[in-house]
């Protein structure tokens, strides 16, 4: 038969209080042996305390080709940061 | 695209990567980078795996409990470097099959020293402590290498390897220091595994093909006689310190050169093992396959199984 095992994205919190982070990939047939796979192979030193799988057919991601028109737009709009306002040196806490 | 264009791109591409940015999956490569970078990784990917072998073979005979839960887990790790670097090289659009049939039919090579045998538990020592060494001089200068995701997966490799040295360095140690007939056996895995170790690090410069290319992309950091001579520097007071003898009459410290002098390497022996002509190599292909091919009915069934159970959530939410 061999039909291959798809492909999953494993995410792993290392700790609660951060996010969950991509730490890689594997095969395995659904999600509940992706879950037991990326516990064997990414957390065998307590690197983790929560694992989140999603198949990799799922992940839509941008374009690096197109990065001009997706993320240029934010470069010239210096008034989003605090530095572009001009206060004098005598206001405190700001 | 005109040949003008690819130029450009490959002009800014390599600069990019001058000035030390990563290079990400999806953006636009040289083929020959792609093509490269398949290579080498699954290269590194298949020698891990089949690093498994002459290891597992003393798995089940381990002295201690100590020992062997320690040399389960070292065995274990290498699968985990293997599935690592397997998925980085997926990520340059080759499926694992596609990799797994090229190491089956012999396409793809995998690191030489691992067609050498495990005669007996003094091996389980002088792999961990030379064959690993000599991996992670290896494989430190990969964790800047320029393609993203070889280099997250050498961070994760290089920090699981210094375990690995070190269970092997005690293994020596411990029979080093015990009874004459032990450390008889830890001398005679020090003079078998050696040479090969030292060959490991790859072709005297004069003969290594790719190593100019290898440098701009950060695949190679210094040269193979650069990290030999580090390998052997750093090791040979390691041996003195447990008392045992490396098997080079021509070994000696240079006072001006502040390194050690070493004898001449067989590199025919080295290409002999290269060709497939090595003392395990068959061995070590039959297992490999054979763990390959006895194991599609499980994974089949894993797949019908993962089918089933989906269509009857599929029915139950109708
Ligand atoms: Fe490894
Ligand atoms: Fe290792």
């Amino acid at each position: 038969m061999s039909k291959n095992w798809p492909l999953w994205e494993i995410f792993v919190r290392s700790k609660n209080g951060l996010e969950h982070r991509h730490f890689g990939s594997l095969h395995a047939a659904d999600a509940e042996m992706a879950l037991e796979n990326a516990r064997d192979v990414y957390t065998r030193r307590n690197e983790g305390v929560s694992i989140w799988v999603v198949e990799s057919v799922n992940i839509t991601a941008s374009n690096p080709e197109h990065n001009g028109e997706m993320f240029e737009p934010a470069q010239d709009k210096v008034y989003r940061h605090p530095t572009f306002y001009d206060l004098p040196d005598e206001v405190k806490h700001m | 695209m005109s040949e003008e264009q690819i130029k450009n791109l490959e002009e800014q591409f390599e600069a990019r990567i001058a000035r030390d940015e990563k290079i990400e999956p999806k953006d636009w490569m040289p083929e020959k980078y792609r093509k490269t970078h398949i290579r080498q990784m699954s290269q590194h990917a298949h020698s891990e795996i089949v690093g498994m072998l002459p290891e597992g073979n003393w798995i089940t005979r381990a002295p201690s409990l100590r020992r062997k839960v320690a040399l389960l887990a070292k065995v274990q790790d290498e699968a985990g470097h293997g599935l690592y670097l397997y998925s980085a090289c997926e990520t340059l659009g080759v499926s694992r099959d596609e990799l797994y049939e090229q190491l089956h039919s012999g396409k793809a090579k995998y690191s030489s020293i691992f067609n050498y045998p495990t005669i007996t538990w003094a091996d389980m020592g002088a792999v961990g402590w030379l064959v690993d060494g000599a991996a992670i001089i290896n494989q430190v200068p990969l964790c800047n290498t320029s393609y993203g995701p070889y280099a997250r997966a050498m961070v994760r490799v290089c920090k699981e390897e210094s375990f690995h040295q070190r269970q092997g360095f005690e293994i020596m140690m411990k029979l080093a220091n015990g009874a004459p007939e032990q450390k008889e056996l830890a001398q005679d895995a020090l003079n078998r595994w050696w040479w090969p170790s030292l060959m490991m690090l790859g072709p005297t410069d004069a003969e290594s093909i790719h190593t100019e290319q290898s440098m701009k992309w950060k695949l190679k950091r210094k040269s193979n006689d650069d990290l030999r001579q580090q390998f052997i520097d750093q090791t040979v007071p390691q041996a003195e310190l447990i008392g045992l003898t490396i098997p080079d009459p021509d070994l000696k410290w240079n006072e001006e050169r502040q390194s050690y002098d070493f004898g001449e390497i067989n590199w025919d022996e080295f290409w002999q093992v290269v060709k497939g002509h090595g003392p395990c190599n068959k061995e070590r292909m039959k297992a490999r396959v054979g763990a390959w091919e006895e194991g599609e009915w499980v994974r089949d069934a894993a797949m019908a199984y993962a089918e089933k159970k989906q269509a009857r959530k599929q029915k139950q939410a109708i």
